[in-house]
């Protein structure tokens, strides 16, 4: 394989963590909070589009949607159960370690129903891979890129032109100020984790359709990565998660390729720190001035 | 003057019964453990309980007191074991016992106080959830690095290697130590319960002796308000790495503690999930409050443990009692719902009166 085929799969799986970290970032955005259990989300999506396709026999497309407002329901239930009650609670580790509870739940629900025993993903994209300059890119790959691509489109377009997107960037900002305003904090933070819990289940199946092995941690590993991408591209920010994730993908296939398979993940994490030091908000985070 | 006395009684009396309790228990279990009472999977339990109350009274200095989240305690528990270990291994049966083993846990501690200076110097610049993540991060580097790591001896000494056993280019007769991701194994079985409580007591001495101590309130104070603290002149930075530095060695110490309790030591249980199980404690028993760690750990380790008979449910049931938990314990719907029904018990009282 040459470096441009390296870098074009780097590019493919930095655009799954890119999807992630898009949800990752709205939600952190709005609600503050660190949503640990997205990457079980992700496991989730991927598993009902597993059950719609291959016990169901649904299509490709149908399936995605099936899952799609499957874990947009989840993801608003999760929530208004369990993180509503904590918004406003002393300490903001309360809802951190609920939200840890809520991972283990996911993955023990999986655990209970669908088995520990891995599954074999079938491919979502059933296209042939294109050729480029002699190089073959699986279409899989390109679709993936594709996708991260219109979904930060859209988003963006969403929440800087749309009343709604315009609630959310109001109640990221000052939410006392946003409700006193007449806007409905509330319904915006559920929207926001209806939104995130949706591309979530995207981004689990175009993930399991690169990597055909779901079992119930599937979710945690990428969950972490595409966090640490939302970080790295500065936290909050949509453009920032984007190529956060890009980056990110692009690091971790370059040093499997080139220094070491068994330790592409401590590079990732390095090169996060060091990222973090220099910049304490990340690539394109703002740096608020802390007032006395 | 009198007033400040009687309230430093206050602290050493409360100090006293954290002590005191602590050493009934110890009692309680050990003459259980004398009479046969206790089956042989509880006694398995005890050391660990011991490791794990360790690790989370010295996180809650870093979580409770510092006030900085860290999630990569694990870390810290897995260097502390490794160095002990490793040095066990070596020098086994060259040194007596005793002090081979009470030399490891010192330098359990020193490793782990090490890096966690080190790795603090840089981290501790950051505050709130990004010290969280980058915590995290440390902690899967030095997963991943360690599960590449080799390390042999013979008899010209130490040979250390990255990815491929066979560069240890080892003479005859020599030994591999660290097998990568097959971990340690055969270090020599040195600790058992009363070892565990004594290095409790000895954690419980220097954290809470830390707190009450001038160092202490500077380092409350800096969680409380940094910037109000900056002005009267308390150096941030030393306080925060000082209180970083001495929970990551005891967090070290009980790694030695950990890996001188299994004939197999390996990374993959020190994991992100070991470190949040810790916070779990820290969280449950009481942020800041010393004595709700111990009781949490001594709770939340033991019961998923007994819920064995369950197996696949048991990480569910755990799953939802921590959640139901946390909302009950932090909502401040449940809190105010509970105030009411406090009172309503208390005017009850009242009325009978």
């Amino acid at each position: 394989m040459s470096f441009f085929s390296y870098l074009i799969n780097g590019v493919g799986l930095g655009s799954v963590y890119a999807i992630i970290a898009l949800g990752y970032t709205m939600v952190y955005g709005i609600a503050k909070m660190l949503n640990f259990a997205h990457g079980d989300v992700i496991m989730i999506g991927a598993y009902i589009v597993f059950v719609a396709m291959t016990s169901l026999g649904i299509p490709a497309l149908p399936s995605l949607i099936v899952a799609m407002i499957f874990c947009l329901v989840l993801g608003v239930v999760i929530e208004k159960v369990a993180y509503r009650p904590l918004r406003n609670a002393a300490s903001k580790l309360a809802v951190l370690i609920t939200a840890i509870g809520v991972s283990y739940l996911l993955q023990n629900i999986a655990l209970l129903v669908f088995g520990p025993n891995p599954k074999s993903f079938s491919n979502i994209v059933k296209l042939p891979p294109v050729s480029i300059g002699g190089i073959n890119i699986s279409s899989t790959t390109l679709v993936t890129i594709a996708a991260s691509v219109v979904i930060m489109l859209v988003l963006t377009f969403f929440v800087k032109k749309t009343k709604p997107g315009q609630a959310m960037q109001a109640v990221s900002e000052d939410r006392g100020a946003a409700g006193l305003m007449g806007i409905n904090v509330n319904g915006t933070i559920s929207l926001t984790f209806a939104i995130g819990s949706a591309l979530a289940a995207v981004a689990g199946a175009l993930m399991c359709s690169s990597y055909p092995i779901l079992d119930p941690y599937t979710g945690s590993m990428p969950g972490i990565k595409a966090f640490v991408a939302a970080v790295f591209g500065g936290i909050g920010s949509i453009p920032g998660a984007m190529i956060g994730g890009i980056l990110l993908g692009i690091i971790e296939n370059l040093s499997k390729a080139y220094i070491s398979s068994q330790i592409a993940d401590a590079i990732v994490f390095a090169v996060l720190i060091i990222v973090l030091l220099v910049r304490p908000a990340g690539l394109f985070g703002k740096n608020v001035q802390e007032k006395v | 003057m009198g007033k400040l006395k009687n309230s430093m009684r206050k602290i050493t009396k409360k100090n006293l019964m954290t002590y005191i309790c602590l050493a009934i228990g110890f009692v309680i279990i050990q003459s259980c453990s004398a009479g046969g009472l206790l089956t042989f999977q509880i006694k398995g339990l005890l050391v660990p309980v011991c490791i794990y109350i360790i690790c989370a009274v010295a996180l809650n200095l870093v979580v409770g007191i510092s006030g900085e989240l860290s999630l990569g305690h694990a870390g810290f528990l897995c260097l502390g074991a490794y160095g002990a270990a490793i040095f066990s291994k070596i020098t086994n049966g060259l040194i007596p016992d005793p002090i081979r083993f009470l030399l490891a846990l010192i330098i359990g501690a020193a490793v782990g106080a090490l890096f966690g200076f080190l790795i603090g110097i840089p981290v501790l610049r950051l505050n709130g959830d990004y010290l969280a993540i980058v915590t995290l991060a440390f902690c899967q580097i030095i997963q991943n690095l360690l599960n590449v790591f080799y390390i042999g001896v013979d008899k010209h000494g130490l040979h250390v290697a990255m990815q491929d056993p066979t560069k240890l280019e080892l003479e005859e007769g020599g030994q591999v130590i660290v097998k990568g991701a097959q971990g340690i194994t055969g270090t020599p079985k040195d600790a058992n319960f009363i070892i565990g409580i004594i290095l409790v007591f000895i954690t419980l001495f220097i954290v809470l002796n830390l707190i009450d101590s001038r160092t202490g309130r500077a380092i409350m104070a800096i969680r409380d308000n940094r910037i109000a603290a900056e002005s009267i002149g308390i150096d941030v930075t030393k306080h925060k790495l000082l209180a970083f530095t001495i929970s990551a060695g005891l967090v070290g110490m009980a790694g030695a503690l950990y890996s001188h309790n299994l004939a197999t030591l390996t990374v993959a249980k020190f994991d992100y999930n070991t470190s949040i199980l810790i916070l779990v404690f820290v969280v449950l028993g009481g942020i800041g409050n010393i004595r709700g760690s111990i009781i949490a750990t001594v709770i939340l380790y033991v019961l998923p443990e007994l819920l064995r008979g369950l197996q696949t449910y048991r990480m569910l049931i755990y799953a939802i009692v921590l959640i139901v938990i946390m909302l009950f314990s932090w909502a401040p719907g449940a809190i105010a719902f509970r105030q009411r029904i406090m009172e309503r018990l208390k005017n009850r009282g009242k009325g009978v009166q």
